[in-house]
């Protein structure tokens, strides 16, 4: 067993879980996006990044990613830090900057405590609401989980990363309908801004 | 000995070697003088470069029709031809020997220490000069635990960047039990500016070889690779035929000198992206998945190359290593500084009289580089800042050129080591223009999985192209440092953590270009195109005609021997009727 301390909570898990986990345990809610129980971490989307310092360097911290960082005995955790909710509301307000439209984002970024309907707090959130190009905007977050549990759960592939930096899509191979596309639906169901629609197909 | 790195090669030196081949035959000399095509000398900006040994006397910018007179006066007559040496900028009498140019002077060789002493595609030459030395040394008279010790005695760090100290980083691949293990050499060099690592190979492939076999004797590795991008032809080239030498001599394979120790080594081919230089994108490169970095912990030396444990490091790190083993930690540790030790390669390139490849002890300052080895600014303008560590790095600024060197200093300084691209720019660069440049290389190579890399960079270049193209608004500044530092604390990985790097530095150094770009619509530097303004001074144009006719959009209007005049609505900002003005009428603002 591991112990560390959680916002002031001390507890004690089995080696090897994560801080997402741990957390859970003691009932603190960490939001995330790119996290699926079902799948291995990602730690890609950084909206559960949370402030950790161990006992060796108390007064050193770091942001790390709660959905994939392992418990590390005397570890001292902060999940709602200034720096943690400045972080987070930072990731979210990029994602939405994308996705202005999107129901289920917007859903997402209120349970993380951004809001769109207020006016911007800071000059990056004016920023990014007000003069950042609406260019290109997507459902699609590349939060990769339709990607993974393809490739790790189902074991087809049917879709994957395409491009690199801002120019990264989803897509199936060669544009075309997959070959290996079994029609599962399981990546539509993980679409966390339900961006995947499953249609019957006309035979 | 003539140079045969890529810039020689490009400057046709396999010509001066035919032709000096086929001079000597002429004089029945090819018995007396051997001509020997080495690894990259350095001084790449003066190519084909060639040193007569055993007088060290240097002959720079050759070519065949120099070969006759050369082969005649110095090989049959003693007497050095001085017109084809070098004569610095601000002297007038040429230096013959290499030792006592000043781009050489203050050079000290460790990871280079070979390099245009041997043929790096003859492995008896490695050996002649005391190579394999250190691989026998470790596998007959250390144990591992003790070749770990005195590279950790030798406070040895990673020249890919970071800097994490190397010996630590093999203690911990060692003391993992999983098997097998492997080491990698990041060769995956992707900084615009950078060609350390491909120069030790071309110059030296044995000793990134025997640190290898030195590396996986320490933590107890079967195999390893060598993560080579694609672009490097030459080095690619010369790493093949090293490892099959040294196949052929046992050196490599099963039972490597007698010994218990069985060690192999595969080449990879990167397709050239920049994110690969980060390890565990390049680990996942290797297994043939998206380069992308993993989320650590687990490290490469926990869990690295196929979930095994797996000690990665670059190029120049592992060709000190053979060096570190052989002359001992003491000697290595005396050369640098409290925190940093030995020697680094720098590819010295930009606005220089000498550009090319130094390595000079840490602690060296920049203006030593700058002004010492590079010769100072091209055509004697003003220096203005020198960018290290390449799109991850910062600019500094002239008040920094007295800063001994070292990963500290650099880090204070807001910029990094990086691998060891140093670009020197003049005057006349902007940096507003510099940051966008950077920005825009690393929004390009961005992996893309997590957003602040994504999509805050591409943020970041739309601010600065606004700001270059007169859109830049009050608070912008402050809207850059915010984000750049959000970026740095939120990426994945350090690609993402240092992206902002240039933009930092620029404004913490060069604030002024900003406000300047922002509030006057000025570029100081006059750089920024959407910035300038051309127009004809009535008094001085003689009405000669001669920018309205090299005019591409008919912009310009006039009588001849009458002042002409610049629409402004039609003019494209080319800069032609600037250039092609001989009374200096075309004003630049």
């Amino acid at each position: 067993m591991t112990t560390l301390t959680i916002d002031d909570r001390e507890i004690s898990v089995p080696a090897g879980s994560t801080l997402l986990q741990a957390a859970q345990e003691l009932g603190i809610d960490i939001p995330t996006l790119c996290f699926s129980r079902h799948l291995k971490p990602y730690g890609g989307c950084r909206v559960c990044l949370v402030e950790a310092s161990n006992a060796r360097a108390p007064g050193k911290s770091r942001l790390v990613p709660a959905c994939a960082y392992p418990v590390e005995e005397g570890l001292v955790v902060r999940t709602t830090s200034e720096r943690v909710q400045k972080c987070r509301k930072f990731v979210i307000e990029l994602l939405l900057q994308g996705s202005r439209e999107s129901e289920e984002l917007n859903a997402i970024a209120r349970k993380c405590g951004v809001s769109t309907d207020e006016p911007p707090a800071d000059n990056i959130a004016h920023y990014l609401a007000e003069r950042a190009p609406k260019s290109g905007q997507t459902k699609c977050i590349k939060c990769g989980l339709c990607v993974r549990v393809c490739s790790e759960y189902i074991g087809m592939s049917a879709t994957c990363f395409s491009g690199r930096g801002s120019g990264r899509t989803v897509k199936t191979p060669f544009d075309q309908v997959s070959p290996t596309c079994i029609g599962c639906g399981a990546c539509a169901y993980l679409c966390p801004t339900k961006a995947i629609r499953i249609e019957a197909a006309s035979e | 000995m003539l140079c045969g790195g890529t810039g020689c090669v490009s400057n046709k030196c396999l010509e001066v070697q035919q032709a000096t081949e086929a001079e000597l035959a002429k004089h029945d000399l090819q018995d007396e003088v051997s001509v020997v095509v080495t690894g990259c000398n350095g001084f790449c900006a003066n190519g084909p470069v060639m040193v007569v040994q055993p007088d060290g006397i240097f002959y720079q910018k050759l070519t065949p029709e120099d070969v006759p007179e050369l082969v005649s006066e110095h090989f049959l007559k003693g007497r050095p031809v001085t017109k084809l040496m070098y004569t610095p900028p601000e002297g007038d009498a040429p230096i013959p020997k290499l030792s006592e140019i000043g781009f050489f002077e203050k050079q000290r060789l460790i990871a280079l220490s070979n390099r245009g002493l041997i043929d790096p595609e003859q492995i008896d030459a490695y050996i002649g000069r005391g190579g394999y030395d250190a691989l026998s040394k470790v596998l007959t008279a250390m144990t591992p635990q003790q070749v770990i010790d005195e590279v950790k005695a030798a406070g040895l760090r990673g020249r890919g960047g970071a800097g994490f100290p190397t010996g630590l980083k093999w203690q911990f691949c060692r003391e993992s039990m999983h098997t097998p293990k492997y080491v990698i050499c990041n060769a995956d060099e992707g900084d615009p500016g950078a060609f350390m690592d491909r120069s030790i190979i071309e110059s030296d492939p044995h000793a990134v070889l025997e640190g290898m076999l030195i590396g996986a004797r320490a933590v107890g590795a079967s195999h390893g690779f060598i993560y080579v991008r694609d672009e490097y032809p030459l080095a690619l080239k010369r790493i093949h035929l090293a490892i099959e030498q040294a196949r052929d001599y046992g050196l490599l394979g099963e039972g490597i000198l007698g010994s218990d120790f069985s060690f192999d080594v595969s080449v990879n081919r990167g397709a050239g992206a920049f994110v690969c230089g980060e390890e565990t994108s390049l680990i996942n490169s290797l297994e043939g998945t998206m380069p992308e970095p993993r989320i650590r912990p687990p490290f490469p030396a926990q869990s690295g190359y196929k979930g095994c444990p797996t000690n990665i490091n670059n190029v120049e790190t592992w060709a000190n290593v053979p060096r570190i083993i052989a002359r001992g930690s003491e000697w290595f540790s005396s050369i640098g500084t409290a925190t940093s030790k030995g020697t680094k390669v720098f590819s010295i390139v930009g606005k220089l009289k000498n550009t090319g490849l130094v390595e000079v002890p840490m602690g060296i300052t920049l203006r030593e580089i700058v002004f010492d080895i590079g010769g100072g600014i091209l055509d004697d303008k003003g220096f203005k800042a020198v960018q290290t560590g390449g799109p991850s790095g910062g600019c500094l600024p002239d008040s920094l050129l007295d800063t001994p060197i070292d990963y500290e200093t650099l880090q204070a300084a807001g910029a990094i080591m990086g691998s060891g691209g140093l670009i020197v720019m003049d005057e006349e660069t902007c940096m507003v223009e510099v940051a966008r440049f950077f920005v825009a290389f690393t929004q390009d190579e961005s992996c893309g999985k997590c957003p602040p890399c994504r999509e805050g960079t591409k943020h970041m270049l739309d601010i600065l192209t606004g700001i270059s193209e007169g859109r830049g608004q009050e608070g912008d500044i402050e809207l850059l440092e915010d984000m750049g530092r959000m970026i740095k604390d939120t990426a994945i990985c350090g690609l993402g953590n240092t992206a902002p790097n240039p933009v930092l530095t620029t404004i913490r150094y060069f604030r002024h270009e900003y406000e300047a770009h922002i509030r006057d619509k000025k570029c100081p530097a006059k750089v920024c195109k959407a910035l300038l303004k051309y127009s004809i001074l009535p008094e001085p144009c003689i009405g000669c005609h001669a920018c309205a006719k090299n005019c591409p959009v008919d912009a310009i209007i006039g009588e001849v021997k009458k002042p002409h005049e610049i629409i402004h609505d039609k003019c494209v900002k080319c800069g032609m009727c600037y250039e092609v003005c001989k009374f200096n009428a075309v004003e630049r603002d």
